[in-house]
């Protein structure tokens, strides 16, 4: 084979080569987008969008970033869903001895009618803040689709985990655990 | 695997068919172009060397080899079309009726074949991985089997001369020979150039030809299909693609989906009009509309504010500062523009959603009484209404959606579809009163009451439906098209002629050779032929079929 054969085939291989990643590298860049939820927007171990909320009941807001060095459990939840009801008072049990320790919790209520969140507060007695997304722009921002939906907060600002229904007081108690800062 | 040296002294690559310069078949690779001794030659790619039919050594070759294929790009082709129309025989997962879920609904309104369908992931088949891959491996294909055909017959046509080996010249489906000493070679230039041919001549051998470029054609429809494929790949692209979707009911301002908390609108007005069939201006529909037992829409429309978002840096959920941007009218293909290439669509609505409702407290027995009437405003109720009387009463609970589940009353969603009420009636000096209240339900909650608290009359508003859009890919998806329409006008509209005359001792020898349209090909060369001297070649193909023809009927024509 003359050396003007060789030098043809190694270019045809380097262009065949080259080629073929590109294209490669394309088809992976699609796959990888439409696999992609578009909701799946925070995901766990990535930071927390920030957000500002009116707390229920006052003219107070809680903005997520006031809070870094705690650990803050964000619980997405309406009065029309039945499983949310069911957590409630676990985290009404569990919410003054978090508190002590560095845990905020914020339940983000994703009702429009007033009313009918004062009266679902006071027939629960629920002391920790809710807060109102009355538009539902946090709702987005974090890609909730089933309620309820929990985010676990870590101090530093991280999503430690994410839960999608309703959680169990042990349950509960462990993830909280997870995400209090240590003394 | 060497380079094969013709009798001409041209060297060929390896895997060559005929020769680049005079075309002679060389024998160790005919089967390549499936070629038979006793046949005429395919022309295919001029007979050029397809390199995925000669070597396959690294793995980088084999993938190139499969993807060049023919076979395996019309494979590719049929399984996506079949893949396509079976995702047409349910419906896909995004026109289901709202509220249903998709796990259970296709076996539910389908059966086996229905869970099937789902289980296999057609229920969302346009947008799937594996259909992705599909059309990703046909992209792949076209690409690389365009490349691996374009390249070897584009230098061969360039290589080609116009001196060709005896053997190609009687292998033409046009060929002739001519036993004639006298022939007019200046006129047959003449008339071959007036035809719009380019002579091409070596030691007396004559090669006419035009149209070369038609044999790009292809190629340059392929290159039109790929931009259209890389086009449609930038919706994933945020910045190029958006399409988002916002319901809004009258009064309420909304942040605008997709603009990251910038925009926010309001719908002022949601307004459905109606042709009015005794209108002077409908009289040519006139008939039409007298067919039609419901009134035909003639109008949906949104009148909304827009506003801009002034306190920076956005938080979401903070109570925004707005300015207002315009006043827009929003009508179905006529959206309102944002000024960063966002358009608002009016896409949908929902008309005569409940906002209000009036009450009057009467006796139980007596509808005709009356203790004073209330309003109660279903996304803000009160807790309390006081009548005129000085009766309280206390909206003890409130339910937007209802529904009864074993008797109790449950809520299911949070906009007023279906309101219903616990309320307390407390009429001075009296024990107060428990009733439930909702539309077309009032229930005496002891049995005991004395009075009833009636719906006398309520309020209503529209919600309006809006897409969000924003698509900068479809000036390069069109850009895409338009070269593929010109790839497609550039080989169907023009076809790739070749006359070669070879002069002999004792006369000449004629051979023709087209990619498409041979009629035409004969015509011109018989008429480049006229008043020369040489005699019209015969298309050697039909001659061959006739005899075949003949063969059958059992008529010999020799």
């Amino acid at each position: 084979m003359s050396e003007q054969t060789v030098n043809k085939k190694k270019r045809r291989l380097i262009f065949r080569t080259v080629l073929l990643l590109v294209m490669l590298s394309l088809i992976t860049f699609a796959v990888v987008s439409a696999l992609q939820d578009e909701d799946v927007t925070v995901a766990e171990g990535s930071e927390a969008p920030n957000f500002s909320l009116k707390k229920f009941g006052s003219d107070e807001t809680v903005e997520l970033k006031d809070l870094r060095g705690k650990g803050v459990m964000i619980n997405f939840w309406a009065t029309y869903c039945e499983p949310c009801k069911e957590e409630m008072p676990y985290m009404e049990d569990l919410y003054p001895e978090y508190k002590e320790k560095g845990v905020e919790i914020l339940a983000v209520n994703l009702d429009t009618t007033d009313i009918v969140v004062r009266q679902f507060m006071e027939e629960y007695q629920l002391t920790f803040p809710i807060l109102q997304d009355k538009d539902g722009q946090v709702m987005n921002l974090y890609g909730i689709k089933p309620i309820p939906t929990t985010f676990f907060i870590n101090p530093d600002g991280t999503v430690e985990e994410k839960v999608i229904g309703p959680l169990t007081l042990s349950k509960l108690e462990g993830h909280l655990q997870d995400i209090a800062p240590s003394s | 695997m060497s380079r094969i040296t013709c009798e001409c002294g041209h060297v060929n690559p390896e895997g060559t068919v005929l020769c680049e310069a005079c075309g002679k078949p060389f024998e160790e690779n005919q089967h390549l172009n499936d070629n038979k001794p006793e046949q005429l030659l395919n022309m295919r790619y001029d007979g050029s060397a397809r390199r995925s039919q000669t070597y396959q050594r690294t793995f980088v070759d084999k993938v190139w080899n499969f993807f060049s294929s023919v076979k395996i790009g019309v494979s590719i082709i049929i399984l996506l079309v079949v893949a396509s129309a079976v995702g047409t025989i349910f419906p896909q997962e995004m026109y289901l009726p709202p509220g249903s879920d998709p796990t259970t609904h296709y076996e539910e309104q389908y059966g086996m074949l229905g869970q099937i369908y789902y289980q296999l992931g057609f229920h969302n088949l346009y947008s799937s991985w594996w259909y992705l891959l599909i059309i990703a491996m046909l992209g792949v294909s076209i690409v690389i089997a365009s490349i691996d055909r374009f390249i070897p017959l584009y230098k061969t046509l360039r290589k080609q001369k116009p001196k060709r080996h005896v053997n190609f010249m009687k292998k033409q489906r046009i060929f002739g020979e001519t036993i004639n000493e006298n022939i007019d070679y200046s006129k047959l230039r003449k008339n071959l150039r007036s035809k719009r041919y380019k002579l091409f001549e070596e030691d007396g051998h004559l090669l006419a030809e035009k149209n070369r470029f038609s044999r790009w054609g292809p190629y340059v429809n392929h290159i039109g299909l790929i931009l259209v494929l890389l086009g449609s790949m930038l919706r994933f692209v945020p910045a190029m693609y958006m399409d988002e979707f916002l319901w809004i009911r009258e009064g309420e301002t909304k942040e605008i989906a997709g603009t990251e908390g910038k925009y926010y609108i309001e719908n002022e007005d949601f307004i459905l009009e109606t042709y009015d069939a005794n209108d002077e201006n409908n009289s040519q529909f006139q008939e039409s509309l007298q067919n039609q037992a419901n009134p035909v829409p003639e109008n949906y429309q949104t009148n909304a504010v827009i506003y801009k978002r002034t306190d920076l840096p956005i938080v979401p959920g903070k109570e925004p500062e707005l300015e207002k941007v315009k006043d827009a009218e929003a009508r179905v293909n006529h959206p309102i523009q944002l000024e960063n290439g966002i358009s608002l669509y009016q896409a949908s609505y929902q008309l005569n959603e409940f906002q209000s409702m009036t009450f009057k407290l009467h006796d139980k027995g007596n509808e005709d009484t009356n203790y004073g009437e209330f309003t109660v405003d279903l996304t803000e109720p009160k807790d309390e209404y006081t009548l005129d009387d000085g009766t309280v009463v206390r909206l003890d609970r409130y339910y937007p959606e209802f529904e009864l589940d074993d008797g109790v009353p449950t809520q299911v969603s949070k906009f007023p579809r279906n309101p219903a009420f616990i309320f307390e009636v407390q009429r001075p000096g009296e024990e107060p009163e428990v009733s439930f209240a909702g539309i077309g339900v009032n229930i005496d909650a002891t049995g005991e009451n004395d009075y009833k608290v009636g719906l006398v009359d309520f309020g209503v508003r529209d919600v309006t439906g809006l897409t969000v859009k924003r698509d900068y890919t479809l000036p390069f998806i069109a850009f895409g098209a338009a070269i593929f329409m010109i790839g497609v006008i550039q080989g169907m509209y023009w076809n790739h002629r070749r006359i070669w005359i070879q002069p002999k001792e004792t006369g000449v020898w004629v051979a023709g050779h087209t990619n498409k349209n041979w009629f035409a090909l004969k015509k011109d060369i018989d008429q480049t032929l006229e008043d020369t001297g040489i005699e019209p070649p015969v298309d050697q193909q039909e001659e061959k079929d006739k005899r075949e023809r003949g063969k059958d009927d059992g008529i010999s024509t020799d």
